[in-house]
């Protein structure tokens, strides 16, 4: 164990499976230079800047026995590519009727806090997991996205690994051992409690964290539970623990409209055991629905931080 | 390969006919008149060369040694077809003879492919792959990133243009300035090869030598094909066709199947009407074949519609 970076922990994920699986190549618009200096540069490939055909011919090469990788760098420039996202690689194992696996890795960095305006700020996750046939995963924490991309990288279809921005410098505790994996589909409980279920995504996770401590202080016990995989998405964990606080706030990055939060909710009240349980409506703390601003007024205005997830818990708690 | 020629055609015919008595679903889209691009192509390919086809993808896959029974069942819905009834006649795919698909998107293959190419080249195989795709495709950018990457890395590709002259109501003519699709490989600096795709000979021999640079390791070819589509874009009824009814009667004059037929029947003794005859007889016998094996098939369970979302 180690104190490791966000950034890190996706980094060593990704070498150590390359050690272990020569079928494993990445591609990316710049070759990542510790990558690149281990695995040469046959392995390792800086594309043009061609996304839609970087993504494309990882499909073709993973259905041709290999396990690319592809760093779009910023969720951004997966746009560029969504034809070959959303017609192709989603669709291919099924439409073919399962004749061959499409094992791909899709990194891709999402989330604002980066002054760096509308395009290079979001988090349009929900885009995709409204396919049918991609995997979904979300790491908040080093230790996570390590377990997390491991899994994706040994998984036999297509997985995209979104990336916070924001979390690149965190650091925590990684594990060394070369075997430590993260299923996918399975939330984590990142702090227990009793009288509310905070549901939160990558940063938030963080941000919630923070929250639990100042609802703490007036006596208010806060669980904050961590999806890490948005598809599938650990209905059980959610549900259990919001049957046993009976309260449910969901603190989202992302905007509110056709959301990862507004599916959350709708599993939460879906389900007749755990809607009986709650006591008060499901609460929402999402960014405002707007494209990100760049000036920092303008952008801290924009997204939800650990105030606005007390205000929303409280409000839950008062109802 | 006449025989390969003749069982796309009457394939076609079949299916097209079923379609409009509402035994096949959906859209068919034929390739009759083209035959002699898919045939005398993948003539020059091994069964481990991989191909990707486009939404009119019978012939392609016939030509690459697919099984007619499960091409037609797929065509039928039913679960034996290659797709299990998941994919129909634009998804029609034999993985197992390097047939990575027929594709509903225009120029959505050509990049696959190009990454069937370079994994190829990193096995070090000596494996080639084979883009087809239209002149519509030629102006999409997915076409333009490929050539462009597989000519930086020198990918064994081969990337055929079948140019029939329309984008299905469009005339080529009206999308891009260039005459021939092939001047655009000067672009990436890789050959670009202009053939009669209605002779059969000339796309055979221009995709050997295209075969050959791409098993050396010198890199990708275009190839354009100029041919010509018999039908209308679907066999979809009342469908609109605008082109000149002399310019369709013309090319049919130039059919690649009776080229060849009279070709061998030129070489002394060595085709005979009745020989010919023979063929199409059998040819006919196994569309019917593959028509009682899909009727005698059963269509999957509905719950089936849940399976084959992910792989395990």
């Amino acid at each position: 164990m180690a104190q490791k970076t966000y950034a890190q922990g996706g980094l060593e994920a990704v070498a150590e499976e390359m050690r272990k699986d020569k079928t494993i190549f990445y591609m990316s618009t710049d070759a990542i230079p510790s990558l690149l200096e281990e695995f040469g540069d046959e392995r390792v490939r800086a594309t043009p800047i061609a996304e839609s055909a970087m993504t494309g011919m990882a499909i073709g090469a993973a259905g041709s026995g290999f396990r690319p990788i592809v760093d779009w760098r910023q969720v951004t420039f997966s746009f560029v590519a969504m034809d070959q996202i959303v017609n192709q690689a989603s669709k291919i194992h099924y439409m073919f009727g399962g004749q061959v696996k499409f094992p791909i890795l899709f990194r891709a960095g999402v989330g604002g806090g980066t002054r760096l305006a509308a395009q290079h700020s979001q988090s349009p996750y929900s885009m995709f997991m409204n396919l049918s046939g991609l995997k979904i995963i979300l790491p908040s924490t080093a230790r996570d996205a390590k377990g997390l991309l491991k899994s994706a990288i040994r998984d036999n279809n297509p997985v995209i690994s979104f990336e916070s921005n924001r979390l690149m410098g965190f650091k925590d505790e990684v594990p060394d051992d070369d075997d430590f994996t993260i299923p996918i589909g399975k939330a984590d409980v990142k702090r227990a409690g009793t009288d509310v279920t905070i549901v939160a995504l990558a940063w938030l996770v963080h941000e919630a964290l923070a929250a639990a401590d100042i609802l703490a202080k007036d006596g208010i016990s806060a669980e904050v539970v961590d999806p890490r995989t948005l598809v599938p998405m650990d209905h059980e964990t959610i549900r259990r623990s919001v049957q046993k606080t009976g309260h449910c706030v969901i603190a989202d990055e992302a905007g509110p409209t056709c959301g990862a939060s507004a599916e959350i909710a709708a599993l939460v009240t879906e389900d007749r055991a755990t809607f009986s349980a709650l006591k008060a409506p499901v609460k929402r703390v999402c960014a405002l629905a707007v494209p990100i601003p760049y000036s920092p007024v303008l952008e801290d205005h924009v997204f939800p931080n650990r105030e606005r997830i007390a205000a929303g818990v409280r409000e839950v708690l008062k109802a | 390969m006449l025989r390969l020629m003749q069982t796309i055609r009457r394939f076609e015919e079949r299916a097209s006919a079923d379609y409009l008595a509402g035994k096949i679903y959906g859209v068919v889209h034929c390739y009759i008149g083209e035959e002699a691009v898919a045939v005398g192509v993948c003539g020059a390919l091994n069964r481990d060369d991989q191909i990707i086809s486009t939404h009119r993808g019978h012939g392609h896959c016939i030509a690459k040694g697919a099984d007619l029974n499960r091409m037609m069942a797929e065509l039928y819905g039913r679960e034996t077809g290659y797709c299990k009834g998941k994919g129909g006649s634009m998804h029609s795919a034999d993985f197992g003879v390097g047939m990575l698909g027929a594709n509903g998107i225009v120029a959505g293959g050509i990049s696959i492919v190009t990454g069937a190419g370079l994994a190829a080249q990193m096995e070090g195989k000596k494996r080639v792959a084979v883009s087809f795709f239209g002149d519509g495709a030629s102006n999409a950018g997915p076409f333009h990133e490929s050539l462009n990457i597989a000519a930086s890395w020198k990918l064994p590709m081969i990337y055929v243009c079948e140019n029939n002259l329309y984008a299905a109501q469009t005339s080529a003519q009206a999308t891009h300035a260039m005459k021939d699709v092939a001047g655009r490989a000067a672009g990436y600096g890789i050959p670009g090869v202009i053939v009669d795709g209605n002779d059969i000979f000339a796309v055979h021999e221009a995709t050997v030598k295209a075969v050959e640079r791409a098993r050396a390791g010198d890199g990708p070819t275009l190839i354009e094909c100029k041919t010509y589509r018999w039908r209308a874009h679907t066999e979809r009824p009342g469908q609109p066709d605008y082109r000149p009814k002399e310019e369709i009667e013309a090319w049919k004059k130039s059919d690649p199947i009776q080229r060849l037929v009279n070709h061998l029947k030129g070489q002394q003794g060595q085709f005979s009407d009745d020989e010919w005859k023979k063929m199409d007889e059998e040819v006919l016998a196994a569309i019917e074949r593959s028509v009682a094996f899909s009727e005698a098939s059963a269509f999957p369970k509905p719950q089936a519609a849940l399976e084959d979302i992910f792989a395990d």
